[in-house]
């Protein structure tokens, strides 16, 4: 069997159990593909022995799970024990975890392979890649017309280039505010953001607790479906972990669609949005009608306020999260001169660790927490955070089962090409995606199409929460009709 | 709102993160688009609604009181920058 690595996570396995490939083998296939694509930027610690390793322990293990053998990139955000996790920034720098997170726990548990780990921005506070320590991931996909390079996304964007690039079978990403859609829909890969609650973050480098979850990003909708298995559950180590049984997501693709309620929400069409995503949209909307689903528009009238009440919560909880990086318990210390006390201590290695983007964001965080300013800041924004959460419930309520909208406002755009733009327009990327995570509701991007450039643009469903399956189902049902098949040139 | 460079340098003294002056003006800038973004939410009217405090609705689960983990002095100052005699090494705290 050929290019291994561009095999589906379904079919690898479907291979393995049938003995026509070992672990080992698609292993090898990925580690030879991740050394020559340096140039994506996208595995940031390679642990090619280690890999083989589990490979050879995969291959001997006749009870593993759909995931035995299955070479994986973890994201760098997620503790993995005795291998560098330094969640992109300078301040965890040497940081090697002796623990390993619930995630890839069960995913280890079930046989999975890791390659490596990958490329993200800092603390996932990025929607471009280009907030990261190690440099800048690079999109394996370009314009038709000229040869400059590309955002894969964020914060997942080593997770959606290694993908995308056929590195490894399928990755982990974290979505605090979309970073799991976006990087997707900009590399033409599938990924999903669970119901909060659906996946321990125990052990995931924690930015906004109550809005990140995790989520797997792969080459297809079943890949999805099957990796999110493994990846949920209750875990007694995150209070905020459901205690619900996990369903057999795969099980639940049948493609059959007929009589669900799509809802088209009418504030998601932006003023200038381009031409290509509404009619990507629109699209979208006549493939699920086809398939035998009822479309309904629908208003969901605080949308507008999502990103803002956004940009208060999850700078607040990520400057009491990253409070914890003080030079003490792990990580990097500043070089201090003679008399420097504690607090220059504090102050400088929280200077020399953290990034421009990751600094901004802490101070905006204790901004709106300090004295004065938490109410008119932090509380009005957790109000209207109740209000987003019950325009959703108000049309679920109405029977509605999924929500049709753009994954992002554009496909992926040049590396640098918001240097100078102030950091409310980088903010902008998240505009479809970010009100799912102050709902708390899975959301799920999928290819659907390339632009005029032959870029591939997404479309987001978003589902009831805790209806994953039902979710995937109809994430199924609009694979089928698109048939995206399109892959990047390799120029790597 | 417009964030001065006094407020600047004071909301990062609070985050204990050290700016060198000349780039308190740059900070206060982006700051205020920052802050000026966020004003939008002004607009909602939240009168009688409760701020959210758990996006699912669970009660956070409790676990008995009881130890359940612990002894691993050497795995906790594995990753410490500074470790000596089985503590965390710091400056000088107290005069």
């Amino acid at each position: 069997m050929s290019d291994l690595s561009k095999l589906k996570i379904s079919e690898a396995r479907d291979a393995l159990k049938k003995g026509e490939v070992t672990s080992v083998e698609l292993t090898q296939a990925c580690l030879t593909e991740i050394e020559k694509a340096d140039a994506l930027g996208a595995f940031v610690h390679k642990t090619p022995e280690l890999a083989l390793e589990m490979a050879k322990a995969a291959d001997a293990n006749k009870s593993g799970g759909d995931l035995n053998g299955i070479p994986l990139g973890i994201k760098d955000l997620f503790c993995t024990k005795g291998v560098a996790s330094q969640a992109a920034s300078g301040i965890l720098e040497g940081f090697k975890p002796e623990y390993e997170s619930t995630v890839t726990t069960q995913l280890f548990a079930d046989g999975a392979v890791m390659l490596g780990k990958l490329n993200m921005d800092e603390f996932a506070m990025g929607s471009s890649n280009e907030t990261s320590v190690y440099g800048n991931a690079v999109n394996p996909w370009k314009r038709e017309a000229d040869d400059a390079q590309l955002t894969p996304g964020g914060s997942s964007g080593g997770s959606a280039s290694a993908v995308a690039a056929d590195l490894c079978l399928g990755a982990t990403g974290t979505d605090t505010g979309g970073s799991i859609r976006q990087p997707a829909a900009f590399v033409g890969i599938t990924g999903i953001k669970p119901t909060y609650g659906r996946v321990s973050r125990w052990g995931v480098v924690a930015f906004a607790s109550s809005l990140d979850q995790a989520g797997p990003m792969t080459k297809d909708v079943r890949d999805a479906a099957i990796m999110l298995k493994v990846m949920s559950g209750h875990d007694p180590k995150d209070s905020t972990s459901a205690g619900l049984a996990v369903p057999d997501f795969e099980a639940a693709l049948t493609g059959d669609i007929r009589g669900k309620t799509i809802g088209i929400p009418k504030e998601y069409r932006m003023d200038g949005m381009p031409e290509e995503i509404s009619k990507l949209w629109e699209d979208g909307t006549a493939m699920l009608k086809d398939a035998g689903a009822v479309i309904k528009d629908i208003t969901l009238p605080h949308t507008k306020y999502a990103l803002p009440a956004y940009y208060v919560i999850a700078p607040a909880e990520a400057s009491s999260n990253l409070a914890r990086y003080d030079g003490v318990r792990f990580g990097r210390r500043a070089k201090l001169e003679a008399g420097d006390g504690i607090t220059e201590m504090y102050e400088k290695t929280r200077a020399e660790g953290f990034g421009n983007e990751v600094k901004r964001r802490v101070m905006i965080g204790t901004y709106v927490l300090s004295a004065g300013f938490y109410d008119a800041y932090y509380n009005r924004a957790r109000k209207v955070r109740a209000l987003i959460k019950r325009d959703f419930e108000n049309v679920f309520a109405d029977g509605v089962d999924a929500i049709l909208t753009p994954a992002t406002p554009s496909s992926a755009f040049e590396l640098g090409a918001m240097k100078d733009a102030d950091p409310v327009q980088m903010y902008l990327n998240d505009v479809f995606t970010v009100t799912t995570n102050l709902a708390g509701l899975p959301g799920i991007a999928v290819p659907a199409g390339l632009d005029k450039n032959g870029l591939p643009l997404g479309l987001q469903l978003i589902g009831r929460p805790w209806e994953e399956g039902d979710l995937l189902n109809t994430a199924y049902a609009l694979e089928q009709s698109v048939q995206f098949v399109a892959k990047p040139n390799r120029w790597w | 709102m417009s964030i001065d460079i006094e407020t600047a340098r004071r909301v990062a003294k609070l985050a204990r993160i050290a700016v060198p002056e000349a780039e308190l003006p740059e900070l206060a800038n982006e700051f205020s688009a920052i802050l000026g973004f966020i004003e939008q939410l002004n607009e909602v009217d939240v009168d009688g609604i409760e701020p959210m405090t758990s996006v699912t609705p669970q009660r956070l689960k409790r676990r008995d009181d009881v130890v359940n983990d612990g002894g691993q002095q050497d795995a906790v100052l594995k990753n410490a920058p500074d470790a000596r005699e089985g503590f965390f090494a710091v400056p000088k705290v107290v005069e």
